[in-house]
């Protein structure tokens, strides 16, 4: 029989996951493993470096490869470690909004503005999940958090337009509904050069979408005409998708490299 | 090779003779010339050299850069290493070699921060939460500063551990003749097929390091794990054999590890416990003391953790005086076996000098 | 070309998203797991949507 085709590619004996049901951390997972199945990528290559929370734990224990599971933020600092003195790896940080743009959010700005060749997909869960459910800097407007029981009035980030603002080779944005369009994104980034961010928008179930009074099912269909092009998004109701930014400068690695030629 | 060197430049030096190929730091006084130097030197010697943006990303780019294989290390001061103790933490969780080398200053806090102090001992035997341990040594000289960093490298290789090395500013910027021969650099042991990464049948034996790359499918992670490093946050016999093992790691070594040197008379009647700068001072004070007719005799303490406490047990004798640029740390370990007399001066730059030893001894002495 | 679909119950959540996404409303939930009650086209979206990777779409000969 016929098993799922991800399964060649994960750790048998730590299924089932721990992930809440109709968690879509599954489903990020589903996405990236069919862009290495088309590509054949050779997982040995591939180090996966992950901070604290829910999505951090997509590529430790799962997925059956190298995998650094470090401090609360820290993915991308340590990602760099490994990126330089191992340059032939391709180093790729799994991990929330949390993790990386909140504790995590100066590594995250200072790599983009290296152009650090590190790939980069940000789960966006819109809240601290792991910790159950505390707003997060990308919590929209209005919504009821933990920490935020009356609503939340703070207004959130967004990170994508950030981030192309700094020399960041790859910026883009996919919803969790668009599984072709996120599969297809990680395959062009996963073998460029510089800085590539993905930005996989993909409510909390447990503590955003239940609330909602919404299935699983039910969030990812609603999430089908909610995601919207960013060239003609109406951001006060849609969600903004697509490449923010695709450019092919040399990465950290490159830049590093030719300044230790022209000193010798 | 001999050389007029400050105690920083000895440091950095003792790196590269270890084979230091990598070093990621953020700039603080007074430890930032060891970080100069390791950028011009390191891009030269086809190593790796970046500034990071934060002492928090200094020291977790040098453990990642360790994990995948690199000889790694960072440099600061107080501030800095405050900062970076969970960093290390990390490292002592995940066993992975990295040498940090903390140049004190007056603290707490911002502090006097081109003056020298000896207030982060405590924090650099006991700054992670948690049940860990770690190797701590304590040069007193820009000379001894050549060794003891090489020496860190060795010790962090052999046991898979951070180890911190404390100077001082007196150290760090005074300048002396070093002298240094044979110093071989380290190596790095890596595993040739996939072994248990964090355990081993053999209670003294430390598995070499995973290679990233090789399809070993290794687990790093600051969870508690097994030996394989599969997470688990559920079971205490997991939890026990982990934390018992990293901390016997460095204490069922504690006799090789504890370096010390002993100086003096025999038969003292007076006994000075002290390790870094301060030391030069004590030895003035015993030359002085002798033509008053007072035996004395110096303990100094070049590993500040771990401790072999026999020696402490066996050496201490007489009346016993532990000299400390703070308000004394080093004294509480001294108590344990005499009754202490402290001599604590701090904050300005102002050096113990052998005449406030010589003083405190004879007034207490009469 | 027809096709099934496998479900491993020991992966399956019950999550309910197969059922969902299915374009051709093929796929019921009976009894907590899901079931091909309708034709399957074999484009595997229940396949790619599955967060537990238990649900898997054969070719039937």
């Amino acid at each position: 029989m016929r098993k799922h085709f991800a399964r060649k590619y994960l750790r048998e004996e730590v299924l089932p996951s721990t992930f809440c049901p109709g968690c879509f951390n599954g489903i990020v997972i589903n996405a990236f493993l069919k862009a290495v199945e088309e590509l054949n990528a050779d997982m040995r290559k591939v180090v996966f470096v992950s901070g604290i929370g829910c999505s951090s734990w997509i590529p430790s224990p799962h997925i059956k490869a190298d995998s650094i599971h470090t401090l609360h933020g820290r993915a991308i600092a340590v990602a760099t470690g490994v990126k330089i003195a191992r340059p032939d790896l391709n180093v790729v940080v799994i991990s929330g909004d949390g993790d990386l743009a909140s504790i995590g959010g100066n590594h995250l700005i200072h790599a983009a503005r290296r152009n650090m060749d590190l790939l980069v997909i940000m789960v966006n869960n819109l809240v601290y999940g792991m910790t159950r459910g505390q707003a997060s800097p990308t919590t929209p407007l209005g919504l009821r958090t933990a920490t935020t029981p009356y609503g939340n009035f703070e207004l959130p980030m967004d990170i994508c337009r950030i981030l192309e603002q700094t020399n960041a080779n790859y910026v883009a944005r996919w919803c969790i509904s668009n599984f072709f369009k996120l599969k297809d994104s990680i395959k062009e980034a996963f073998f460029m050069r510089g800085f590539r961010f993905i930005e996989v928008y993909a409510p909390c179930i447990t503590y955003v979408v239940r609330y909602e009074g919404k299935t699983p099912g039910e969030k990812i269909r609603e999430l089908f005409s909610v995601c919207m092009p960013k060239e003609t998004a109406d951001e006060r109701k849609a969600i903004p998708i697509g490449v923010f930014k695709r450019e092919d400068k040399p990465g950290y690695v490159e830049m590093y490299s030719e300044y230790r030629r022209s000193i010798s | 090779m001999r050389r007029l060197m400050t105690g920083n430049e000895a440091v950095a030096e003792g790196a590269l003779l270890a084979g230091c190929n990598f070093y990621s730091g953020y700039p603080i006084t007074p430890s930032s010339e060891i970080m100069h130097i390791m950028a011009a030197e390191l891009p030269k010697r086809g190593g790796n050299f970046i500034q990071a943006e934060d002492e928090l990303a200094a020291i977790n780019i040098a453990v990642g850069a360790s994990i995948a294989g690199a000889i790694a290390m960072t440099a600061t001061s107080g501030p800095g290493f405050s900062l970076m103790q969970e960093g290390i933490g990390y490292a002592i969780m995940t066993e992975v070699p990295v040498v940090i080398v903390n140049v004190m200053r007056v603290g707490p806090s911002t502090g006097q921060a081109t003056k020298p102090a000896q207030g982060d001992l405590m924090q650099a035997r006991w700054g992670r939460h948690g049940d860990q341990a770690l190797v701590v040594y304590a040069p007193s000289s820009p000379q001894e500063a050549l060794y003891i960093t090489h020496k860190a490298f060795e010790t962090a290789e052999l046991l898979r551990t951070p180890v911190v090395v404390l100077t001082d500013e007196f150290i760090a910027h005074g300048r002396e003749v070093v002298e240094y021969y044979d110093l071989k650099p380290v190596r790095r042991r890596i595993q040739e097929k996939p072994e248990p990464p964090f355990g081993s049948e053999d209670p003294t034996r430390v598995p070499p390091l995973p290679p990233l790359g090789e399809g070993f499918n290794v687990m790093f992670t600051g969870s508690t794990h097994d030996e394989w490093g599969y997470r688990d946050v559920h079971r205490q016999e997991v939890h026990f054999k982990l934390v018992k093992r990293i901390w016997d790691k460095i204490w069922m070594n504690s006799k090789s590890l504890f370096l010390y040197e002993k100086q003096g008379d025999d038969d003292a009647e007076v006994t000075f416990v002290c390790y870094g700068s301060v030391s030069r001072s004590v030895k003035g004070a015993i030359a002085v003391l002798r033509s008053k007719g007072i035996r004395a005799k110096l303990l100094r303490l070049i590993t500040l953790w771990p401790i072999d406490w026999e020696v402490l047990e066996r050496e201490i004798e007489g009346r016993v005086f532990v000299p400390e640029m703070s308000l004394g740390q080093l004294s509480f370990d001294v108590e344990k076996f005499a009754k202490v007399e402290k001599i604590n001066k701090v904050g300005g730059g102002i050096p113990i000098y052998p005449s406030d030893i010589v003083k405190a001894v004879v007034e207490v002495m009469r | 070309m027809r096709f099934k679909v496998n479900v491993d119950r020991e992966l399956c959540k019950s999550c309910g998203i197969c059922a969902s996404i299915c374009g051709r409303s093929a796929i019921k939930m009976n009894s907590g797991f899901p079931e091909l009650v309708g034709e399957c086209v074999g484009c595997r979206l229940c396949e790619f949507y599955c967060p537990d990777f238990a649900i898997s779409v054969e070719v039937v000969e």
